[in-house]
């Protein structure tokens, strides 16, 4: 079972790497972590993204709890939740597919953010969903290049 | 004098304060903390913190290893309850240091280590005994430090003892650039610590606590399980009230020897791997089983499927992660060990359900047929005529002690048999690297022992082997005047995996018979303590008694039956009820 966990953190030297380490060292896994400083420069943010059952994902908070610089765990994906990942795309784009190279990202709400002779490079945003889409359909016109950020997260607003 | 960086001089601005050096504010601090005594080893960069150190009242103990430093500060923290501080410089100092610092934190060990390191300049440089001790350390203490600013320095310390003492105790490492310590700073006036991010939860819930004490009253197979945190929480005397009024057995993790009184007719004694056979057939048939600061190890569990297999559980702990790692809880209670039983124990003094003669002989018949199992197949071991048994030994130093020795062991079949034979009555009188299981250990925790309590008779508990570890602390015995006992089984094997070998490699001793062992007589004599041999059952009182009388180091080199066994034994992801008994 995949899950989504909001870890803050004191904005400290080495911070990054406890929680990394602990993740290596107990045998935890990690399908993508992104992080960066808050609203207080002081805090960071951390979203990770792991695998596991009920337990596992507790012992994974409790270790995370025991760590100095941890403020707090939420587990975001246990209620309704936004998560978005962006990815950069080189695409090839030569004459005859430039054009539904820009159709493709068009539909997809995506952003022509470099251009060449023979490519473009695309910026797309959206949940893991949306940026597998699209990267399946752009595969067969020659994908030369991805670099994607990893997942943020972030609890609805409660609607009442 | 070399003038750091000043970048966050916001602390005392305005307030005309006078600076003092770094290291100055380092003993004044230590001082500040309560630091009687520090056990290190000097190098380049801490220099200048021993030529403060040692203009000082805070004694100090040069080691011979670094290891030894850690260890010893370690064994001082187990027998005392404070903690303990060893001082490393950069670079080696603090790489030998490490297999210490993981056997203080595998045992939840209060101790503050202190290392030099390089220049804040050339930190990154590679330079000269620059080593990342910080990233090195990072899974073995509990927190560590780089104090990159020097107006950081006092703060920091301050951290590091509240947060080694505090909580689940472990071990905290600070590591100190040379020029933040040479740095001209203000000294703060003491102030309690808050952390946002830590704050233990030390008093248990009075719903759970309420939940536990029904859980007691109603269960008709009852055991408690209690490992170290007794010990490190003070609980014994609120656990022996309440398992006593309870009449509720007793067994005990290898870290929790002495939380109980072995002399107590409920104490089962030692569970798990080489735990006696009544302390695992109990876990094993039992309904309640109360775990009290233990932390459910796969050398206690055995096949975890099988361990308590019809129990409900109740933990006590305050480490919330220690509950449900692996065995599921029924009745968690986060708090400080002796708070819980505490608390445990008040619940019961107010309440009207409980009948104390009434519980009693509920839980009689369960007692009687856990007895039954112990008078069936107790812990023994066959007289081998002349020839020395490792029990026997321990047993004679039991006796001649009156079982008011402080014992270290190293790590093996000496650990087990000092385990299961000398029949600890008091807390912090078994000082043993339990959860990394780190031979070498027991020498300077013994050392380390002695110090904090110098009238005390202290024996280490060795095997020829894992002696050979920390052979080299003998001088430092020697030279801090610490008259402990080393008490080696000499079977001229690494004995614990020659059993295994025995047991599961068709008897191939692949690498485990030392050829070459020294003559520990001679090696005792050659470092100025007293070296004495036994090799008869006859000779065994006469060196103990001998080795006791003599205020001075002294090495009992043993030649026991080589091929002895520690039995019961489990064998590894068995259930714990498929012991072998010979």
């Amino acid at each position: 079972m995949k899950h989504t966990l909001s870890v803050l953190l004191r904005n400290k030297p080495g911070a990054l790497s406890r929680v990394t380490g602990l993740f290596s060292g107990r045998g935890f896994n990690i399908e993508s972590l992104c992080v960066a400083e808050t609203f207080d420069p002081q805090v960071s943010c951390l979203t990770v993204v792991t695998r596991g059952e009920a337990a596992i994902i507790e012992q994974i908070t409790k270790q995370l709890h025991k760590l100095i610089d941890v403020i707090k765990i939420s587990d975001v994906s246990e209620g309704e939740f936004v998560e978005r990942e962006m990815v950069l795309i080189r695409v090839r784009a030569e004459a005859g597919t430039r054009a539904e190279v820009l159709r493709v990202i068009d539909i997809f709400r995506g952003k022509v953010v470099d251009v060449s002779p023979n490519s473009y490079a695309v910026e797309i945003t959206g949940p893991e969903s949306k940026i597998k889409a699209v990267i399946d359909i752009l595969r067969p016109l020659g994908i030369k290049e991805i670099v994607r950020t990893g997942k943020i997260a972030m609890m609805r607003a409660p609607k009442k | 004098m070399s003038r750091a960086p000043e970048r966050t001089p916001k602390r005392n601005q305005g307030t005309v304060m006078s600076k003092i050096k770094g290291t100055q504010a380092i003993i004044k601090c230590l001082q500040e903390e309560g630091v009687e005594v520090i056990f290190g080893y000097p190098g380049g960069a801490v220099i200048e913190l021993y030529d403060e150190l040692c203009k000082s009242d805070i004694r100090h103990i040069l080691v011979r290893h670094e290891q030894g430093a850690v260890h010893a500060a370690d064994g001082y923290a187990r027998a005392s309850g404070k903690v303990g501080v060893a001082l490393l410089t950069s670079g080696p100092g603090a790489t030998n240091g490490v297999t210490a610092i993981a056997t203080a934190y595998c045992d939840s060990i209060p101790v503050v280590v202190l290392t030099g390191q390089v220049p804040r300049a050339l930190i990154g440089n590679d330079a000269f005994q620059e080593v990342d001790i910080v990233g090195i350390t990072r899974p073995c203490t509990k927190h560590n430090y780089l104090v990159s600013d020097p107006e950081e320095l006092i703060p920091t310390l301050r951290e590091a003892f509240y947060l080694a003492a505090s909580g689940r105790p472990g071990p905290v490492l600070v590591d100190l650039p040379k020029d933040v310590m040479a740095a001209m700073i203000n000294f703060p006036a003491k102030a309690p610590i808050r952390m946002q991010t830590y704050q233990p939860n030390v008093t248990p819930h009075p719903n759970q606590v309420e939940k536990a004490c029904r859980a007691c009253l109603k269960a008709k197979r009852p055991v408690f399980y209690v490992g170290g945190g007794v010990i490190l929480s003070g609980a014994n005397e609120e656990l022996t009230r309440l398992a006593k009024r309870l009449n509720v057995p007793v067994t005990m993790t290898l870290m929790g020897l002495g939380g109980f009184p072995g002399s107590e007719p409920l104490s089962l004694g030692m569970l798990g791997m080489h735990g006696s056979y009544a302390a695992n057939m109990s876990v094993a048939k039992s309904d309640l089983l109360v775990a009290v600061g233990a932390r459910f190890d796969d050398r206690v569990t055995g096949r975890l499927d099988a361990f308590a297999p019809q129990a409900k559980v109740i933990h006590i702990d305050i480490d919330p992660s220690s509950i449900s790692k692996n065995v599921k809880v029924d009745i968690p209670i986060v708090a400080d060990c002796r708070l819980a039983l505490a608390a445990m124990n008040s619940w019961l003094d107010n309440s009207a359900e409980f009948q104390v003669e009434e519980v009693k002989a509920q839980h009689q018949p369960w007692v009687d047929q856990v007895l039954e199992w112990d008078e069936k197949h107790p812990l023994s071991y066959m007289d081998a005529g002349e020839v020395i048994k490792p029990q026997y030994v321990i047993e004679k130093l039991q006796e001649l002690t009156g079982g008011e020795a402080i014992i270290t062991t190293e790590v093996g079949q000496n650990q087990m048999w000092a385990a299961q034979f000398y029949k600890f009555c008091k807390p912090r009188r078994l000082l043993t690297s339990g959860g990394l299981g780190t031979m070498g250990y027991g020498l300077p925790a013994a050392i380390g022992a002695q110090v904090a309590f110098p009238g005390s008779t202290v024996i280490d508990i060795a095997g020829d082997g894992s002696i050979q570890m920390n052979i080299q602390e003998l001088a430092t015995a020697r030279e801090c005047g610490a008259p402990v006992k080393i008490a080696i089984l000499n079977n001229n094997y690494l004995g614990m995996v020659r059993q295994w070998q025995e047991l599961f490699y068709n008897r191939h001793y692949a690498s485990t018979v030392m050829e070459v062992t020294p003559d520990f007589v001679a090696l005792a004599q050659a470092y100025g303590a007293v070296g004495l041999r036994a090799r008869t059952k006859a000779e065994v009182e006469p060196v103990i008694r001998e080795a006791l009388a003599v205020h001075n180091v002294v090495i009992m080199d043993f030649s026991i039956h080589r091929e002895e066994g520690v039995f019961p034994m489990v064998p590894a992801g068995k259930a714990t009820t498929e012991m072998l008994l010979v």
